[in-house]
């Protein structure tokens, strides 16, 4: 599913060249479970970017589904965005003026599905993150665990095959952070390929797939 | 994305700022207020002066003495210079023209009137009883000058209200004598009070024959003649005709001045227009404030939600789309101000009307709808920047709530 070949991400930084990824090669299959692991500067969140499509390689080959994304304009970019790939925040990014029903429904928004389409699909997601009441609520009316449920919905409304999560504990108790994993992993179960960026070693050791990176490339994967 | 969406996200934002909402509000709504209030002030000007000539009478055509070269007033026709006096016989002789129903011709002139200990100096007007037909004065007493032949010199004279008032206070003037320059007539009617009309001010006037006159200010000629055609149709055959007899007359050369009321009429029509024009111009220099404050508004918003850009992004916004939701933002602030100017200009100019009945203070259609229009097109042509700053964001960055 993908696929990364020779991947580099450079950044100037003043005079010098900061490698943040440096010729990674990477092959992730559907319904993967993966957890992205090292300190930070290791380059595991441009990794990430990377595979979400919101950054592009320096050099490099990016392969998704079969199609290089090199190519891509950004217009097709935001399109396989909404098609294929949900996003998880470390801070939520939930639009503040928005109740969490509207923040769920906001990709469907872009997409220009029909709104009884998209209430339909918003109480399924609701469902599947066990969040049914407060959907009326705005942001700052619900707790950090509530908060990652919706942006969690919100990333899985579109159907798409891939989860990206960037430290998605990361702002919560150990008890909410464990509901998140909990939810995210049932959502593995039944088919979403997920991938999850994080330094917490007791959420990383519950993939089955572990990599641990440094310096922009890849030291240990346990595939 | 669906056009009703697109509107509710960016109403959404307009209505999370209140206070940021209501500033945009009173810049743009004062923009077209203004440009309300200035075009009806120009307007009102307008059908101040239409009405006046209006009130002058009904198809007239006015006869100078003296060619003038251009068709507004020339040199010749303020001073009246020319070879050849226009005479009480050519004024008669225009009547030949089928077209031309009746004329009255003028004599003008400012001369100290007195009666008992009191006197003062006054326009003496003289003229034939058909001026006040033209004119359609009334009378308050008496009866305005008898119909005799124009050549007659009968001391007779008709006085303005203010003129009475003045010399007679609340004796009766009617029928005593009133000492024009060194000369007498007896008084047989007062006007009728009026406002004041343009050219003369009817309350503070004598009337008196124009033989009369003529013989009063030692002159031939005439001031003007003023002719009424038979109808709005025949007014361009009676000017015809005009010159055609008093080329005759004058052994063939043209030495007159031939003003139409139409004429007159749009020539002010235009100067008004231009001046309403250029008024609703200045005052549309405040639209342009205003959308350069939506701007700078819009860009503030862009700043505050870089987070939200960077978002959409990730879900799958395209540049289109992120510069739709901000254009619709600004459109809405544009519209809101637009609107409430709109209230505003009408308002205002109501309350005018109330405090001066006399003047129509009302805003041209074209202006309301111009104004509504250029505030809108301004607060588009302003937005379009920050929105496509926010489209140009680079995903990353902007989820991190940086700008770069």
């Amino acid at each position: 599913m993908i696929r990364l070949e020779g991947l580099c991400r450079d950044f100037p930084v003043g005079d010098q060249v900061v490698h943040a990824l440096d010729h990674l090669d990477l092959a992730i299959e559907a319904h993967e479970y993966v957890s992205i692991m090292g300190p930070s500067g290791s380059g595991k969140s441009t990794l990430l970017n990377m595979l979400g499509l919101l950054d592009s390689p320096t050099a490099g080959n990016y392969w998704l589904d079969n199609v290089s994304t090199a190519t891509m304009s950004d217009d097709e970019l935001a399109s396989v965005r909404q098609e294929k790939i949900g996003f998880v925040f470390q801070s939520f990014h939930l639009v503040p003026r928005m109740s969490a029903f509207e923040n769920i429904e906001l990709p469907m928004v872009l997409a220009g599905l029909p709104p009884a389409e998209r209430r339909e699909r918003v109480m399924a997601a609701l469902g599947h993150v066990s969040l049914t009441s407060r959907i009326e609520h705005r942001p700052d009316q619900l707790s950090g665990g509530e908060r990652q449920r919706v942006a969690i919905a919100r990333a899985i409304v579109m159907r798409p095959a891939i989860l990206l999560a960037d430290e998605p504990t990361g702002n919560l108790d150990s008890h909410a952070g464990q509901e998140i994993i909990d939810i995210m992993e049932d959502l593995n179960r039944r088919g979403l390929t997920l991938i999850v960026v994080t330094h917490d070693a007791a959420i990383g050791g519950r993939s089955r797939r572990q990599i641990r990176m440094k310096d922009g490339h890849i030291e240990a994967d346990t595939a | 994305m669906r056009f009703v969406d697109c509107n509710r996200i960016a109403f959404g934002a307009v209505a999370r700022y209140p206070l940021r909402t209501t500033m945009m509000l009173l810049a743009t709504s004062i923009g077209v207020g203004a440009v309300l209030m200035l075009t009806a002030v120009g307007e009102s000007a307008r059908g101040y002066v239409s009405h006046s000539f209006r009130e002058l009478g009904t198809n007239l055509v006015i006869v100078i003495p003296g060619k003038a070269e251009t068709s507004g007033a020339g040199a010749g026709v303020l001073s009246g210079a020319t070879a050849r006096d226009l005479t009480l016989d050519d004024a008669r002789a225009l009547l030949r023209s089928h077209a031309i129903k009746r004329i009255a011709p003028v004599v003008v002139g400012s001369i100290s009137v007195s009666r008992g200990g009191l006197e003062r100096e006054t326009t003496v007007l003289g003229t034939t009883p058909e001026f006040a037909t033209i004119r359609q004065w009334k009378m308050a007493l008496g009866e305005f000058l008898p119909n005799v032949d124009m050549d007659r010199t009968s001391p007779v004279c008709v006085i303005g209200y203010n003129i009475r008032t003045e010399l007679f206070g609340n004796r009766p003037s009617i029928g005593k004598w009133l000492r024009i320059g060194d000369r007498r007539c007896r008084i047989t009617g007062v006007l009728e009070a009026a406002g004041t009309s343009i050219m003369v001010d009817t309350n503070e006037i004598v009337i008196v024959p124009v033989s009369y006159a003529q013989m009063l200010f030692d002159v031939s000629g005439l001031f003007r003649i003023i002719v009424e055609a038979t109808s709005r149709e025949t007014m361009d055959r009676a000017r015809r005709d005009i010159v055609q007899i008093i080329r005759q007359r004058h052994y063939g050369e043209e030495d007159v001045t031939v003003v139409t009321q139409d004429a007159v009429l749009s020539t002010f029509d235009g100067i008004f227009n231009t001046l309403t024009r250029a008024l609703a111009g200045i005052a549309s220099i405040s639209l342009i404030v205003a959308g350069v404050l939506i701007m700078n508004v819009m860009l503030v918003a862009v700043s505050q939600r870089t987070r939200e850009v960077g978002l959409l992004k990730a879900l799958g916004a395209t540049r289109r789309q992120i510069i739709a939701l901000f254009l619709t933002e600004a459109a809405f602030l544009a519209v809101f101000g637009a609107l409430a100017g709109l209230g505003f200009g009408y308002l205002a100019t109501s309350g005018l009307r109330r405090l001066y009945p006399d003047y129509i203070f009302m805003p041209p259609v074209w202006a309301a709808v111009g104004a509504f229009l250029v505030a809108i097109g301004c607060g588009l042509f302003f937005g379009i920047w920050p929105a496509r700053k926010a489209a140009a964001l680079d995903p990353i960055q902007a989820l991190a709530g940086r700008q770069s």
